[in-house]
């Protein structure tokens, strides 16, 4: 074995720095071996070890009574009562899916659903949100299709519905696209599973594909630093999907964690058998020894450093009773996957790992896994914020035509139907979807492990507003729970937990600190004045290119629960001449909003206020609405403001058009297209009811107008017609949106 | 009782069985595709839509090499209910159970949609429970539903009555609009000669709960149930 020498130099070209280095050494007292160098340098990269962030994380909210495990596993765990939980949570898959958008936005999906599954959760729903650059640009339109086709052909094949997510495009993204995957499981409470390597003398078993050269570095350099024009060169770290083997992983062990076989269990994700083998000895306080020889791999050839780094995808690391080692190994067997034993559970807290005899790592797990490095970088308010944020209305051209701008807004892809998109997954698979892609937030019905079905269904909701968290990255983080909570509670769930991912630019910038730390407060405070907790989440630095970097997004993942789905709500109007209720107040705020971005080409001003205490009463008020039975439907007010949502609103079924007549206080563009929080569209049979309970709620309410024809007509109050069109004019022009860009032959 | 065969990838397979069972009320087992024999007192058999195989070869092809199978085709020749649904489908016609082939969706991506179906004719086993010109709405779900058949094989089975389903717009009218995949003659559903034999590129299993998706799926699977409780 002919492996090179390790020096400072070796070790910065593995993305270490000096101080890291030279730490490397006094735990060792030694200098490293060429694979224990491969291992501090994954393990403290920024993808694996949380160093520029985790000092911040620690401020986020992560307890409640109804969670089970918060941040450091696999995935969050919450209580859905009657001995079920929900297990879920959000990850990145950026810099892969922008090499290789096919490729990388699939094994996204796919490490997703294995840290669902590693919990003994079975994936009953996914969702994504993925961001572009303009599709005017062929290579984004390249990117959108690749990325779309990834999520769908992984997702499809292993049998997990994806239910719902957002897809957006702005300029910011387009040397950087994000790819953000979300998934969620149901297991008995009884029986979660963590990744800890308990019990001396169990068992270390592989199961899943062989190992590969693929990946190597995947998580440490591609993903732990920016983009320029060696981009491409960056390939080979992407790795290649196989959803056939996770979708018999997932049976495989799904059936083992049924039984008491099982001791722990960690997917082999970022950093491969080196992460995996040290955060499950460090979590169980134990170490491993393990031989390399008996891995399973794909070429004959391959040296410790790359058995050890490979990110070759479906692989898990089990710890199994002591004397369950051929049931577990046969169990793999019969779904036609590989399990061999590798080693086995040590009291001494070391890792050590042999490979043709001899030993090629021997250190201590702690000062690896647990104590990695953690950094306070300095952060600055970035200089050009005022420029940001300043907006002088008075100076903005008012808007003359509003029905054309109405339609104008439709026509972008940003706020056009997404249905080019979804109809490319499978949406249905399970039998449990109640609202699938497209409403406020998606609905999944909740099944016993044993496929009894139960009257619980999960509402999700993934969201942000990345202009508003650059305008304000505090107010916008804030702004996107809320959102995702009103969501929630749009379909008559009850918000509950939250998994972010933060994606950001290069934390060693202290402008891009600043929106770091900003956006996390922001989620902190709004998570914990709506009762959500974090329960799990990655975080996705370095999204920048060539030195610009993405708008702060702080993607928020919501979970609610509904006891009864019979009680759902959807978005679109339901029946005609049903009373429309507008709830919330508006506060004619039109910084940030998509009209002034669309159609005056502005990308500044304040965002909208968060109130969050009414937002709370808000929730709660539409959560009894929904148990009482009061509504037929209700859609949030978001992006585009309230003529947007009264148009996607009609677009559900025919005859369902509305007439609505807004107290016009102030401009017209403002009314229509202001994007004030807190709002939300419901219709009803029973306004005298909503009112009152919306009076009890401390929650402002009035009358708008009614449900039915065939155009939607929006008048002020001194009935002047602001906007008087056909609604299936309207869908037309939203439902061309993406696809009239996407395949402009047809 | 009903046999649900797994294959390993079959995604579809608890779903047919939740359906089957859960909803219908009807008996419905597990069969392991390694198996060589179907369960005594078989009534019927289901093969579920997925990726078996992962489908990374033609879809079917592995699926249709797997033991069981010997088992199903002595089923079918024997008279028995065979219904194939997706992927199902697939392996059928891969078997020589049914005529004809599914070929790359015509544009060339995966389409998740409803879509509305027109029924042929009404026979046992599979449509007694609705009638010639019923429209049915149930989701497909599919990369690879294209039906082809060549120009002689196509002219038997219209000739046979083997068509049992085909695309179409919500009055009946069969266009090209309306057809999701390019199948040719809008063809949905093909049964073999004798009848007891069905593939179907859409789902019915998926169309069972009026909150999930619709009840037009019952139209289907409640014949088989019926044929299986009268035999």
């Amino acid at each position: 074995m002919n492996e090179p020498d390790v020096d400072l130099d070796l070790a910065l070209e593995h993305g270490l720095t000096e101080q890291e280095y030279a730490q490397i050494l006094k735990i060792l007292g030694r200098t490293p071996s060429f694979s224990e160098l491969g291992i501090f340098s994954v393990m403290w990269s920024e993808h694996c070890s949380y160093k520029s962030s985790k000092h911040h994380l620690k401020t986020l909210p992560v307890k409640g009574p109804h969670v089970l495990q918060g941040p450091g596993e696999n995935a969050g765990a919450i209580s859905l009562g009657d001995g079920l939980a929900a297990v879920f949570k959000i990850e990145s898959h950026n810099h892969p899916s922008f090499i290789e958008p096919k490729q990388g936005a699939a094994t996204g999906v796919g490490g997703i659903l294995r840290d669902i599954f590693t919990m003994g959760a079975r994936p009953i729903a996914s969702l994504n949100s993925i961001r572009f650059g303009s599709l005017a640009d062929a290579r984004h339109r390249f990117l959108l299709r690749g990325v779309v086709s990834g999520i769908g052909h992984y997702g499809n094949c292993v049998g997990v519905a994806t239910v719902g997510g957002e897809t957006q495009f702005h300029d910011s993204y387009a040397g950087n696209i994000l790819v953000n995957a979300m998934s969620v499981g149901i297991a008995e409470e009884s029986k979660i599973f963590l990744a800890g390597a308990k019990g001396v003398g169990n068992p270390v078993i592989y199961a899943g594909s062989k190992t590969g050269r693929d990946g190597i570095h995947g998580a440490s350099l591609l993903a732990s630093s920016e983009f320029d024009e060696t981009g491409n060169d960056k390939r080979p770290t992407v790795q290649v999907g196989d959803p056939f083997t996770e979708k018999c992983l997932i049976e495989a062990c799904l059936e083992l964690m049924s039984t008491d076989a099982i001791v722990g269990i960690q997917d082999m994700g970022a950093a491969g058998l080196t992460c995996s083998s040290f955060e499950m000895a460090s979590n169980a306080g134990t170490g491993i020894e393990m031989n390399l020889d008996t891995i399973p791999r794909r070429a004959a050839t391959m040296t410790p450093y790359e058995l050890l780094l490979s990110e070759s995808q479906e692989r898990m690391l089990l710890v199994a009773q002591s004397g369950k080692e051929e049931f577990v190994c046969s169990v793999f067997e019969r779904w036609g996957l590989d399990a061999v034993v590798v080693g086995k559970v040590t009291d001494d807290g070391r890792m050590r790992v042999s490979f043709e005899g001899s030993t090629v790592v021997d250190i201590p797990v702690d000062p690896v896994a647990a104590s990695s490095p953690e950094l306070n970088r300095p952060s600055k308010e970035p200089e050009d914020l005022g420029a940001r944020q300043s907006l002088n209305l008075s100076l903005v051209e008012s808007e003359s035509n509003p029905e054309a701008a109405l339609r104008a807004l439709l026509s972008d892809p940003n706020l056009g139907s997404k249905s080019w998109v979804y109809r490319q997954y499978d949406q249905r698979v399970q039998g449990n979807t109640l609202i699938g892609p497209g409403g406020d937030a998606a609905l999944v019905r909740v099944k016993r492990p044993d496929g009894s079905p139960t009257t619980k269904a999960l509402a999700i909701s993934v969201d942000c507003n990345h202009r508003f968290c650059w305008l304000d990255p505090e107010k916008g983080a804030m702004a996107a729970v809320a959102e995702a909570g009103r969501n929630v509670a749009c379909t008559g769930a009850k918000p509950l937990a939250v998994t972010n991912c933060l994606n950001f630019g290069n934390p060693e910038k202290p402008e891009i600190m600043w929106e770091l730390k900003k956006a996390i407060k922001g989620i902190s405070i709004a998570a914990s004045a709506l009762g959500t907790p974090i329960v799990s989440g990655n975080v996705s630095l370095y999204n920048e290119t060539n030195g610009t970097p993405i708008f702060p997004t702080p993607t928020i993942g919501m979970v609610g629960l509904i006891d009864d789905w019979a009680d759902a709500i959807g978005a679109h109007f339901k029946r005609p001449y049903q009373e429309i209720i507008l709830i919330g107040t508006d506060r004619f705020e039109l910084g940030g909003s998509m009209w002034l971005a669309k159609m005056r080409g502005i990308e500044s001003g304040r965002p909208p206020e968060v109130d969050l205490d009414y937002e709370r009463r808000l929730q709660k008020f539409l959560v009894l609405s929904g148990e009482r039975r009061l509504l037929s439907s209700s859609h949030d007010i978001s992006d585009g403001g309230i003529a947007v949502a009264l148009a996607e609103s009609c677009f559900g079924l025919e005859g369902c058009g509305a007439s609505v007549t807004l107290n016009a206080e102030s401009t017209l563009e403002e009314c229509l297209f202001g994007e004030s929080t807190g709002r939300v569209l419901v219709t009803t049979d029973c306004a005298e009811d909503v009112l009152s309970l919306a009076r009890d709620s401390d929650v402002p309410a009035i009358v708008v107008g009614k449900t039915g024809g065939e155009r939607l007509k929006i008048s002020s109050l001194n009935d002047s017609v602001l906007i008087d069109a056909s609604v299936a004019q309207l869908k037309s022009v939203w439902e061309d949106a993406i696809p009239s860009r996407m395949d402009p032959e047809e | 009782m009903f046999a649900v065969i797994q294959f390993p990838g079959s995604c579809d397979d608890r779903d047919m069985w939740f359906a089957m069972s859960s909803v219908l009320a009807g008996k419905c087992s597990m069969v392991w595709h390694q198996e060589s024999e179907l369960p005594a007192g078989t009534k019927g058999v289901l093969l579920p839509g997925g990726f078996s195989y992962g489908d990374y070869l033609r879809c079917g092809a592995m699926a249709q090499l797997s033991p069981i199978m010997g088992a199903v085709k002595r089923f079918a020749k024997r008279g028995g209910p065979v219904l194939g649904t997706c992927n199902g489908f697939q392996i059928l016609c891969e078997a020589g159970l049914l005529p004809g082939a599914l070929r790359r969706n015509s544009q060339l991506v995966f389409v998740c949609d409803d879509v509305h179906l027109r029924v042929e004719k009404r026979a046992e086993p599979f449509s007694s429970r609705t009638e010639k010109g019923a429209i049915l709405t149930l989701p497909i779900k599919h990369g690879e539903g294209c039906f082809y058949a060549s120009e002689m094989e196509l002219g038997l089975l219209e000739q046979n009555g083997q068509v049992l389903l085909r695309y179409c717009e919500l009055d009946g009218t069969i266009s090209k609009a309306s057809n999701p995949n390019g199948s040719l003659g809008s063809i949905a559903g093909v049964l073999n000669k004798e009848g007891n034999v069905l593939g179907l590129m859409p789902h019915p299993e998926h169309a069972v709960e009026a909150a999930f998706g619709g009840t037009d799926g019952i139209a289907i699977l409640g014949s088989l149930l019926d044929m299986a409780r009268s035999a």
